[in-house]
């Protein structure tokens, strides 16, 4: 609706105020803290300890390999939530409550959308934590370190469109999740974060190679590890925009509609 | 009339091929209470949704607190409480946590905010559970909790859609009690219920509505007196005495009660009839055990409305 709306400084206000209530909700769910704590962790253990020798020879060599790669999948797993967070509030009515009152109308979005950015950030530094102390060693800079965070947010943000448009379109919070685990599960195997592609069918190795999952990890292990980063990262940020420019519209279409305007 | 807290003209709203609503007219002077009656589907949440700016009207024009719905619905917003059908309230955040971030989302300060919350939690009986989680209330503490959050920033104008669906009678009249102490403090109010006895309770003015139209409009006791009797329900000590109290009634009431296991009702006309059926029964030394007094239902007062009942699904036990 067409409305005079509250001040910048308010509307700022207002995200951040529904940003904090995104996150104090992580207190009251330890289930959801533990998806994006325990659960990656447990990959990671899993992963390196059980495959890493038949992988890759030796877990030192395979953790290296992989870490850069759970740390994407783990970043797409964790979008679902936003999708989650905000089917909640569209179903309970909440949402509701926040459009008749006067705040910014992009404030309830934008406050989950950050909100999932420091949950995002979270397990980032969780993952690269626990491997820097199971061995894992960077071999460019601190720069470089920081420049693949950056990027994985980067990322993060405009994948979450894409939860945040099944949120909208999906009937109950269930489903959100069913639906999100249930596609992410192949986008993030079918990719080059657990196994070299080189080690995949030729048939397999062009579609592996063109998943936007596969371009961001090859990104993040140049900023790691050193090699070619560039041309990685530049798809990495075209497919971004891809995915913002596409599903950016259709969220607020969707939303639009669903609200019954 | 431009001083009127609601006022809606002609509000038409249509989803697909459903008319929800097909051009109500409404006015709430301030500091008045109207309640909005109807069974379930019959176009009184649509209506609410409306006026609270939270769904854009087909056709017709709605003011509320001075401001158009449409073109001033931030001002709008800023006079307006709503508590939906379902409390729209954080269940992972506390009774506290849920008021403060309401009161931070209206521009409180920390501490504004806090002191407005605490003040809430204790007008409202929440200060023992303030510091629990919300998914641990019971129906009425979270309905509380619902209506305290609508009132953080202390709205001119309320809307109550089906304040007491799904409430225990108990909790049902703690609501009622806070809803009455808030008219007193000036605020108007637009209600929307499927019970007459709350419409009657609450309301300065009753507006029935059915299939998005309204089919009565008036003063609680003007509806009544159009849907007519209500109910005498009378259960005896001695229910072997049954058979004579219901000659009795006959004979006073000038029609057969209605006999329900060891229950006899009687349909009361006129002020003078109740007195007469108890002194009748006094008289034969018949003693009472339970006597109710039972307002006409809401498919009662359809029936007498519309002449027909209200559509099958919307019958409710609980309404009485």
């Amino acid at each position: 609706m067409k409305a005079s709306s509250p001040g910048l400084a308010r509307s700022l206000d207002q995200t951040f105020s529904l940003a904090w209530r995104s996150l104090v909700q992580l207190r009251r769910n330890p289930w959801e803290l533990g998806d994006y704590s325990f659960q990656p962790v447990l990959f990671l253990l899993l992963f390196v300890y059980i495959f890493g020798g038949a992988i890759a020879g030796s877990t030192d060599e395979y953790l290296t390999f992989m870490l850069p790669g759970i740390v994407v999948m783990n970043m797409m797993f964790v979008t679902v939530y936003i999708g989650h967070g905000l089917n909640t509030d569209l179903t309970r009515g909440y949402f509701d409550r926040l459009r008749a009152m006067p705040v910014a109308r992009w404030a309830p979005l934008a406050g989950r959308i950050l909100a999932d950015l420091v949950k995002q950030a979270w397990s980032i530094v969780l993952l690269l934590g626990l491997g820097f102390l199971l061995g894992f060693r960077l071999e460019t800079s601190v720069f470089g370190l920081l420049a693949m965070c950056v990027l994985v947010l980067v990322f993060a943000l405009a994948f979450s469109w894409v939860m945040i448009l099944v949120g909208i379109l999906a009937r109950d919070p269930e489903h959100v999740q069913i639906f999100g685990f249930t596609a992410l599960f192949p986008v993030t195997f079918v990719s080059n974060v657990f196994v070299p592609i080189e080690t995949l069918p030729v048939w397999l190795q062009g579609i592996v190679s063109a998943n936007p999952v596969s371009v961001l990890t090859d990104a993040c292990r140049g900023l790691l590890l050193g090699g070619p980063v560039w041309s990685p990262i530049l798809i990495s940020l075209i497919w971004s925009l891809a995915f913002a420019a596409l599903f950016i519209p259709l969220s607020l279409m969707a939303l639009r509609k669903r609200l019954g305007h | 009339m431009d001083d009127a807290a609601i006022q809606a003209t002609g509000l038409v709203k249509h989803f697909g091929e459903t008319v929800a609503v097909d051009g109500v007219n409404l006015v709430v002077q301030r500091g008045q209470v109207l309640g909005l009656l109807g069974p379930n589907g019959a176009g009184k949440t649509t209506m609410v949704r409306m006026l609270a700016t939270l769904t854009r009207p087909d056709a017709g024009a709605a003011k509320v607190g001075g401001h158009d719905v449409i073109e001033q619905a931030h001002e709008v917003r800023g006079k307006i409480g709503l508590t939906g059908q379902f409390a729209s309230i954080d269940d992972r955040l506390t009774g506290r946590e849920n008021l403060f971030l309401i009161g931070r989302l209206l521009g409180f300060t920390r501490a504004q905010a806090r002191s407005r919350a605490a003040e809430l939690l204790n007008r409202f009986q929440l200060d023992d559970a303030a510091d629990r989680p919300a998914q641990s209330y019971s129906g009425g503490m979270r309905r509380r909790l619902d209506l305290a959050a609508s009132l953080v920033g202390q709205p001119e104008i309320l809307f109550l859609d089906e304040p007491s669906t799904g409430l225990d009678p108990r909790a049902r009249r703690q609501l009622w009690t806070l809803i009455r102490e808030l008219v007193s403090d000036g605020v108007t109010v637009l209600l929307t219920t499927q019970y007459l006895d709350e419409a009657d309770t609450l309301a300065d003015e009753i507006v029935v509505i059915d299939h998005g139209k309204v089919i009565a409009a008036g003063t609680p006791e003007a509806i009544k007196r159009r849907i007519g009797a209500r109910t005498l329900v009378l259960g005896l000590v001695d229910s072997t005495r049954l058979d004579l109290a219901a000659t009795i009634l006959a004979g006073v009431s000038g029609q057969d009660p209605d006999r329900q296991g060891e229950r006899l009702s009687v349909s009361l006309s006129g002020h003078s009839m109740l007195p007469a059926l108890i002194r009748a029964l006094d008289e034969s030394g018949i003693e009472v055990d339970e006597l109710v007094l039972k307002d006409p239902s809401l498919d009662e007062v359809f029936l007498s409305l519309t002449g027909q009942p209200a559509p099958p699904e919307t019958m409710n036990p609980e309404a009485s």
